[in-house]
Order: C-alpha cells, then structure tokens, then sequence
C-alpha cells in the first residue's frame, strides 16, 4: 500500500513529547489563510511511498524515542486526508511499539475519525475558529467536521491537545475564543489548549508556489496579547 | 589500612595498590565519592572571585585589542625561566603564570627560531638578536631538524595543502601529563621512581621487550632529562613559596600541586594543544575529605575551583598569522575530561563534576578550558540534566562517547585536544594534523597533479581521460593516490616525531607517565563528506569534467541528483564508512617511528576553512575554495532529513577505524529544542543519550540563535564571552576572522519545520 508523502523529517522536539520523526503527508483540501506548508497541499509535490519505506525509515531513530519518549508524528498536508493509507500507517507503528502523534485539522470524511483514531496515542487538533463563519473565511472548509472529529476523541478516549494560531485581525476576536473555551470544556481528553503565535515564516514558499499571500501585511501578535488569550484558558480551568 | 602511616599528607585515604607505586587510577577507584544528586549545592563567586576576574576581564579586553597583550623577547621560556609572577597576589587562591605577568606570552624557540620571529613580528615586536643567533648557529631547532630531513615529495605534498597544519614548525602537543601525580605522590615520589627505572641494566627487558641500542640509548637519557625537569618544577614551586617535594595534604594544596605541573608543562612547550587531563574527579577526594573535617566549606570549594579556572582560561602562547589562520581564536586546547562511568559500573561524576562546570556560571562562559564531557547512557540523570541545561545557556561544552571509549582506553583516560583518547600517563601520540582527503579525489581524476597549480604533486599516473566520470575509474585512481598520501604522511610524521624527540622534548609531560608508553600516529582527514558526496554524484548521478587548456579537470558539472552525506541514507553513508577504513588500513601498513601505532581522526576544528580555500573545484558541486564541513560534519545545506538523520549518518562512521576520534558539531536555536526550559533540557539530555547510544563519538552542542551571531559580528564589543563550538573546540566567536564566522552561521543551524 502506497501514500503521497511530502518528506520525513527527523528530530522533531516540538511536534508531541520528546524526540519525533515527522512524517508529511503530500495533499490537503483546507486552503488556510495562514498555513505555512503551502507545498504539501498538493499530491502531485508528494512522492509514492509504502508503509514499508515510511517504517523503515521511522524505525532507524528507535533510540531516540526510547530515550525521550519520542515517537512518530504524522502531519502534512493533511494526513486524513488518505484515511486508509494513515490508519494503516499508525497501526504498523503500533505493532512495533511507537508512540503515535497525529496532527490535523480535524476535517476527516465522516467515519474516518472512527477508523483512525483507535491507533493514535495523541490527537493534536487544530482548532483554526469558532465561528462558522470565520472558520470558513479562514479554511473554505467546515467547522463541524473538526467538532465530529473531537466527539470521537472523546468517545474513544483519545488524549488530545488543541491548536489554535492566534492571527491578529483574523482570529483575535476574543468573545468567540472565550465561547470556545467554554464549549470545549466538556471534553475531558483535551489535556491541553496551545496557543501559537502567527508567523510569517511560510511566506517565502506562497511565492515560491506563486500562490498570492493574503496575510503580508499581518504582523504577529504582541505578547501582551498572546498573554491575554492565554489568561481565558486558565480561568476555565486549562493548562494547570 | 590507612595510608597516612606512609605519608601524613595521606591520612584518611583508603589503601591500595596506590601508596606503593603510581597508579592514580587506583587511587581514584578506592576513594571518589559518586554524587547522584543535583546542582542544588553549587554557591555563587566569591567577592574575591568576582574582583579577581574583574581584573583579569580588563587585561582581557585590552588583549583583544591588540591581539597580543604583551610578550617576551629576550628569555626563552621554560620551567624555571621567570620567577613567580601574579595577577593579583591578595585575591588570588591559586598562584602561578606562564611569564613574570598574566597574558604575557612565552617564546619557545627550540621548536624554530624562524617561527618565534615571524610572530613577533607581525605584532610588531623583534627577537633579542642574542636568542636569534643562539638558535640559528649554535643550538639546531626541531624545524631545522625536520627540514634537513624532508624529501622533495614532501615538501611539494606540504606546500600543495594536502597535507596540512604538521607540527613542524610548532609544539607538537597532544601529550597529556598526567598532573594528578604531583599532588598524589609529591616529586620526591616521583623523583625516586624514575632514578629506579634508570638502574635496570637494559631499560626494555624489563618487560621482556627488546629495543635496540639507539632506543635504549634514548630513552636512557630521556629519563634523565625528565628527572631535570621535575627538580625545575619543585624549583619553580618553591619560587612561590610551596615545597611539592610531598604529597599534597589537603584541596588547596592538591589544586595548586597539579595546576604547578600544569604550568610547567606550559611553560616548558607550546604545544599545539595542552590538554589539562581528568582532574575534577581526582580533586574532589580531597575537597570531599576537606569538607567532611571541616577545614573548607563548599563556598571555599567553588572558589578554589574558579580560580583554578581562571588560570586555566588565561593560559597563552604565541602564534603565527599562519597558524591563527588555521586556528583562530587563540586556542590552547586545555581540555578537561569529566565525568564518565568507571570500570565498575560506578559512575566517576562528583560534586567536583558539577563545580568544574559550574565555572560557566561563576564566571561566565568561556572556550577554556576545553570542558568535556565523558557522557555514558549510565550517568546520573541530575548531571545529564545539568549539562543540558549549561549547554543550552553557555554552548561551551563537548560531549564525548564514554561507553564507546571505555572499552578501548579503560575508565582513567583523558583527551587530548578535542577528540583524542589515551589512558593517562600510560600513553601519548605523534600529532599528525591532516590529509585533504577531498585534494586527495582530484588527484586522482587529475593523475597526481594539483587541481589548482598544475603542478605534478603525486607520482604521475593516467589521468581520467572521460567526459563524465566513472565511478569505477575515480575509485581505483583514489585508492591508488590514498596508497601513495598514506605512505607519504607516514614517511613525513617519522621525520617531525623523530626531530621533535630531538631537538624538542617534552621532558616535564614525559615525566609524568609512566617509562613504557603506547604511542600513537595520530593521522587525521579533513573533507570526508566533500568526498563521500562527490563519490555518490559520480556514482548515482552524472558528473562531467570540465577541463582547462591544459587538460587539468578544474570543475564538474552534475546532472540529476544524488544522495548526500547526512540524510542516513545506505547509499551514500557506506561510501563514508568505507573510505574511513580504506586509509586507515592504508596507513597501517606502514612503519611507524617508536614503533607508534596510526590511529585517525576526522577533525578540522576551524582548520576547514583554510583546507577549503586550497582546495579547487570538487564533483559534489562544490566550488573553488568553498569550505569544508567541519570535522565529520555533512556538507552545509544537505541534511534534508533533519538533525537526528544528520546524527546517524555520522555516528555510523566507525571508530574503530577512527581511533583519534570523529568530530561532529550540531548547531540549533532554542525554539527547535523545544517549547520551554525543562521540556528543552529533557530534550537535549535524550538527544546526547540517543546519539551515543547509536555509537556516535562525539558532539559539540551549540544553541543559539542566528540573529545572536549576526549581531555579534557588527558589535563584538557587546559580546565579549559568546562561546562557540567549532569542530572539537569552543572559541569565542568575536575572535574569530569574518571568514570563519560567516562560515559557522552558514553551518547548517537544525531548525523545526
């Protein structure tokens, strides 16, 4: 069985615990506005690769993982995106005693979720808006289907943490983060709310695409303002 | 039984095979106190730490400067060459300099009169006439030996650059006394056991090896030169006040015993690097034994050791613009081994590890001494953690593989410059700088004529006559060249060896080791992953000649793409590790001087910028004069796996083959080590743990920001103390020539996606 991979890239320390080998998938419907891998959004960049090869290749960093509580982390692209070629992935990992990170905007097709997730040891969501409407400003894609994504979790118990990048002007409206704060509290695998900064060191590869970059003149947010968000968090009881 | 009935300085000291005959070893084994436990016990400076090294930091600053703070020129250095000098003799705890002044360089013109001249000159100082005529017409210097010596293939070999940096006009270095003696045993100890090994009849049979009537004859009168220079080092000593004859008695005594020995040795030879040993562990069986009676407390300690330190950090000596080319930044190379796992499976780190390190914080970063860390899957966690954490705040330590080493070199080895293992005082090596593997390769596609002047360097053979290259051909050409450069580098290392044994020895480090030494031939190679990238382009891509008018290939064109050096990939990393052991059983071959045994390292420290510049157009794409990667490093720029790929590639490179050592520099920012301190720290700590666990040698660490060193090369004045680990070696990076640091902030820096 064979998948579109964009590239493997060892010695990942921030993408899950410990020392991780990130695998990208080639391929992702989501166009958002601030994605910062625009060169995985296409198969056709990916290269055909089998769950042998990828194995293979994440197995030659046991070492790492066994001594930092590292593993596997698969991102893109989308990874759900080949919602068969990625369970089957995990669960290879699995028989061989690798701790899986999966990392994803959440928009599997319906039942994907149900199929791929017994496999994974860490959902990493990313959790782009609350609004319907900013959400699809954001994605061109919808929001219920991360929130499916999410009820599933919790139904099979999946640890999780959410993602949410904070762009000024785009998702720094703070009443809909404080009622998503709130909605999400009713999830008791999220173990973890994190809150990335904008930043614009995807540019480069919008040009490189020649794809026009909205968010040029979006600055990043202060710190002020990063520490405002963080503190709506805390008061319904995240991160402690 | 307690050895203090044989000397009183020994009372409270357990017992052992030690208190009879020179085993530090031994002594080590039945007295060190492990520390499991934290960095929580360290102090602060003392004030008088702090006012001290205030007061070497403007001497410092002035130093920087003028690039030499001050120099001698009429009294060439040695043991008992200046009286006792100071820094600040009220402040400092541990007493001693090189010269009568701190920073005032030494000359040592026995290594080459021409040398010391040039130096001096190029800091506009001149060379009393008297010394210049004494080693020019009446005593022969060891570069006059060597080149008396030299065939005409060497001299082309050495002015062509593919072999480079030989210590023929300098200190050979690389011999680590082993210092800890003179405090253990005191000199008249050692004194004693040296006459003995002068009264055996026939020195060699002693053992039951037979030497012939030269060596016997040398090494009859090497004893005696070493037994000179332990009287000039209790001599030097008494000049400050303090009888060395016995046995240190407590810390300060045993700190200020060994770093004497030290300070000989660096006032004795200008070494290319003057390695200080394993001392930290040794030291804290008496700091242990001090604070348990209570005669110091822990604050006390830490001062001892800072001051010790700050001796360390200023030792100097005088180089040429040539050599600084090559090694910039003024290295000493005084590098200190702690830590590691003992035979025993007990660990050797102490409190003593953690303060030794802790001179980072207490006085700030700094490249000297060399710390290194000896880092074994079995170490304390707390003292993993705590290197971590200093390497993310200072960059100034190195790690080296010490369940790697400890089964070749036992658990009471040091390092010598950067990478070198050897069991102390049981074992020494013939510096053998570098071959440029990478001129090496173009030799071959160029039948033995140099890529840049034309000039037919090695034996004239068919050249590569094809439009593209064929692997083939290159490979068989290579080999035939390496057969040549190893017999040739050989030839060219018994000649300096033999000369500097001569005309410079080493009297004071050989008097502390023991009469029987394991030597060395320590050979080195620098451009591995030029060659082993350009090897994988002839093979997996195309790669064509492009030749000038007179026929010389002078550079390639590549079509398609091939797999590199540093992604952990089977194609190309087997050509490394091949290559590696191809010269080195090329260089076996041959017969070395006193019987040494050819080891090889691959390190350049900054040297592979210089080898880079000599070095014309290679079939990887590299250009002209483009540098090499450092050391083992994967050329800048094609690691496209990430760090942990990079890693592999170079830790399958088999020590085995490489006995001196495999250099490896892993530069990375904050951020990608993770999203906070504790999470950084763990990462890092698992990453050494990883590396060795895969038979990685060694790893320098640097972890800092690009934007940092930019910075620093517009205003240095801003970043006096800023560390750096080059291949095998720290340096401050405002020292460095604009070439070199433009070099580490191209280096690959390993940053997330």
């Amino acid at each position: 069985m064979e998948g579109y991979i964009h590239s493997i890239y060892t010695g990942g320390m921030v993408d899950g615990p410990g020392i991780r080998t990130v695998v990208f998938f080639a391929g992702c419907s989501l166009r958002c506005l601030y994605c910062h891998n625009p060169d995985t959004w296409f198969r056709k960049h990916g290269e055909k690769k089998s769950i042998e090869e990828i194995l293979k290749e994440v197995l030659k960093y046991a070492s790492y993982y066994k001594f930092s509580g590292g593993g596997i982390t698969v991102s893109g692209g989308e990874p759900t995106d080949q919602p068969t070629f990625l369970r089957e992935l995990l669960k290879a990992c699995r028989v061989n005693g690798i701790h899986t990170v999966l990392d994803t905007s959440g928009c599997a097709d319906e039942g994907a979720a149900d199929d791929i997730l017994p496999y994974v040891d860490l959902l990493l969501l990313d959790l782009k808006a609350y609004n319907p409407d900013s959400y699809r400003r954001l994605t061109q894609s919808k929001i219920e289907r991360p929130f499916a994504t999410l009820r599933v979790a919790q139904r099979l118990n999946v640890p999780t943490q959410i993602n949410y990048v904070l762009v000024p002007d785009l998702t720094d409206d703070i009443s809909e983060f404080t009622e998503m704060a709130a909605f999400l509290k009713q999830f008791k695998n999220i173990q973890k709310i994190e809150i990335l900064p904008f930043h614009k060191h995807g540019e480069l590869k919008w040009k490189d695409l020649n794809i026009p970059y909205k968010l040029a003149d979006t600055r990043s947010p202060a710190t002020e303002e990063l520490e405002r968000f963080k503190g709506i968090l805390t008061a319904y009881g995240f991160n402690r | 039984m307690n050895a203090g009935n044989i000397f009183p300085a020994w009372e409270g000291f357990n017992d052992g095979t030690w208190a009879e005959e020179v085993n530090v070893r031994d002594f080590i084994q039945r007295n060190v106190t492990p520390y499991e436990g934290d960095a929580g016990f360290l102090t602060d400076a003392t004030e008088r730490t702090d006012a001290l090294w205030a007061e070497v930091c403007v001497l410092l600053k002035e130093e920087a400067k003028k690039g030499v703070l001050d120099v001698e020129t009429k009294k060439p250095s040695s043991v008992v060459s200046h009286g006792p000098g100071y820094i600040n003799k009220d402040l400092e705890q541990i007493v001693g300099l090189q010269t009568d002044k701190p920073l005032k360089r030494g000359i040592m013109p026995k290594g080459g009169v021409r040398v010391i001249k040039n130096a001096l000159k190029s800091y506009g100082y001149e060379l009393d006439p008297a010394i210049e005529d004494v080693y020019t017409n009446h005593r022969k210097t060891h570069n006059d030996g060597v080149f008396d010596a030299y065939t005409d293939d060497m001299r082309a070999a050495r002015s062509s650059g593919i072999i480079t940096g030989l210590p023929d006009a300098y200190g050979r270095g690389r011999i680590i006394g082993d210092y800890r003696r003179v405090a253990l045993y005191g000199t008249a100890f050692l004194i004693k056991d040296k006459k003995n090994q002068l009264k055996h009849e026939n020195l060699m049979r002693l053992s039951g090896k037979l030497i012939g009537i030269r060596e016997e004859i040398q090494l009859r009168e090497e004893i005696n030169e070493q037994l000179r220079a332990l009287k000039q080092l209790e001599d030097m000593a008494r000049g400050y006040g303090f009888d060395i004859s016995n046995p240190a008695a407590n810390a300060k005594e045993a700190i200020q015993w060994t770093y004497f020995a030290f300070l000989a040795a660096a006032k004795q030879q200008d070494g290319a690097a003057t390695s200080l040993g394993r001392v930290a562990t040794f030291l804290d069986i008496y700091i242990e034994q001090d604070i348990k009676n209570k005669i110091i407390t822990e604050r006390e300690a830490q001062e001892l050791i800072d001051h010790f330190a700050i001796k360390l950090r200023i030792i100097r000596f005088l180089r040429t613009p040539e050599y600084n080319a090559l090694f910039s930044g003024d290295p000493t190379w005084v590098t200190e081994a702690i830590g590691g796992m003992g035979e025993n499976g007990k660990t050797l780190v102490t409190k003593n590890s953690f303060r030794m390190i802790h001179t980072l914080t207490t006085l700030g970063p700094a490249p000297e001494p060399n710390l290194t860390v000896l880092w074994s899957n079995n170490l304390p966690d707390n003292f993993k953690r705590y290197c971590a954490k200093m390497s993310i705040e200072t960059s100034s330590l190195q790690y080296e593989n010490d369940d790697l080493m400890r089964g070749y070199w036992g658990d009471d080895y040091a390092i010598a410059c950067c990478v070198s293992a050897m069991r102390i005082g049981k074992q020494m090596q013939f510096f053998g700088a570098r071959a440029n593997l990478a001129k090496a390769l173009t030799y071959a596609i160029n039948g033995g004529r140099d890529e840049k002047s034309g000039k037919q360097v090695a034996p004239e053979f068919a050249p590569v006559k094809t439009e593209y290259l064929e692997f083939d051909e290159v490979y068989r050409k290579l080999n035939q060249v390496m057969d040549w450069l190893a017999q040739l580098y050989i030839s060219t290392l018994n000649i300096i060896h033999y000369m500097h044994d001569k005309y410079n020895y080493e009297s004071l480090q050989m008097a502390l080791h023991d009469m029987e030494v394991v030597r060395t031939h320590a050979c080195g190679i620098a451009g591995l992953s030029v060659v082993v990238d350009s090897l994988s382009a002839i093979k997996h891509a195309k790669v064509k000649a492009i030749r000038d008018e007179n026929d010389l290939v002078v550079d390639y064109e590549i079509e398609g793409t091939y797999p590199t050096f540093g992604n952990n990939d089977e194609r190309v990393d087997k050509i490394a590790n091949d290559l590696v052991k191809l010269f080195m059983e090329k260089l076996k071959k041959h017969r070395a001087y006193r019987n040494a045994i050819p080891t090889l390292s691959v390190l350049t420290i900054t040297s592979n910028v210089v080898y880079g510049k000599t070095t014309g157009a290679t079939p990887d794409g590299r250009e002209a004069g483009q540098p090499f990667a450092p050391g083992a490093n994967p050329m800048h720029g094609r690691e496209q796996k990430g760090a942990i790929a990079s890693m592999s590639s170079v830790a399958k490179l088999p020590y085995e083959y490489a006995l001196d050592g495999i250099s490896y520099t892993f530069s990375v920012i904050p951020k990608a080590l993770g999203r906070d301190g504790d999470e950084r720290i763990h990462n890092l700590s698992n990453l050494l743990d990883g590396f060795f666990h895969d038979k990685g040698h060694h790893i320098n660490i640097n972890v800092f920001d690009k934007e940092t060193l930019m910075d620093a090369m517009e205003k240095p004045e801003e970043y006096p103390q800023l560390t750096v680990r080059v291949s095998g070696y720290a340096v401050n990076f405002v020292r460095l020539t604009r070439e070199q640091q433009l070099e580490v902030i191209h280096r690959t820096f390993h940053e997330s996606m």
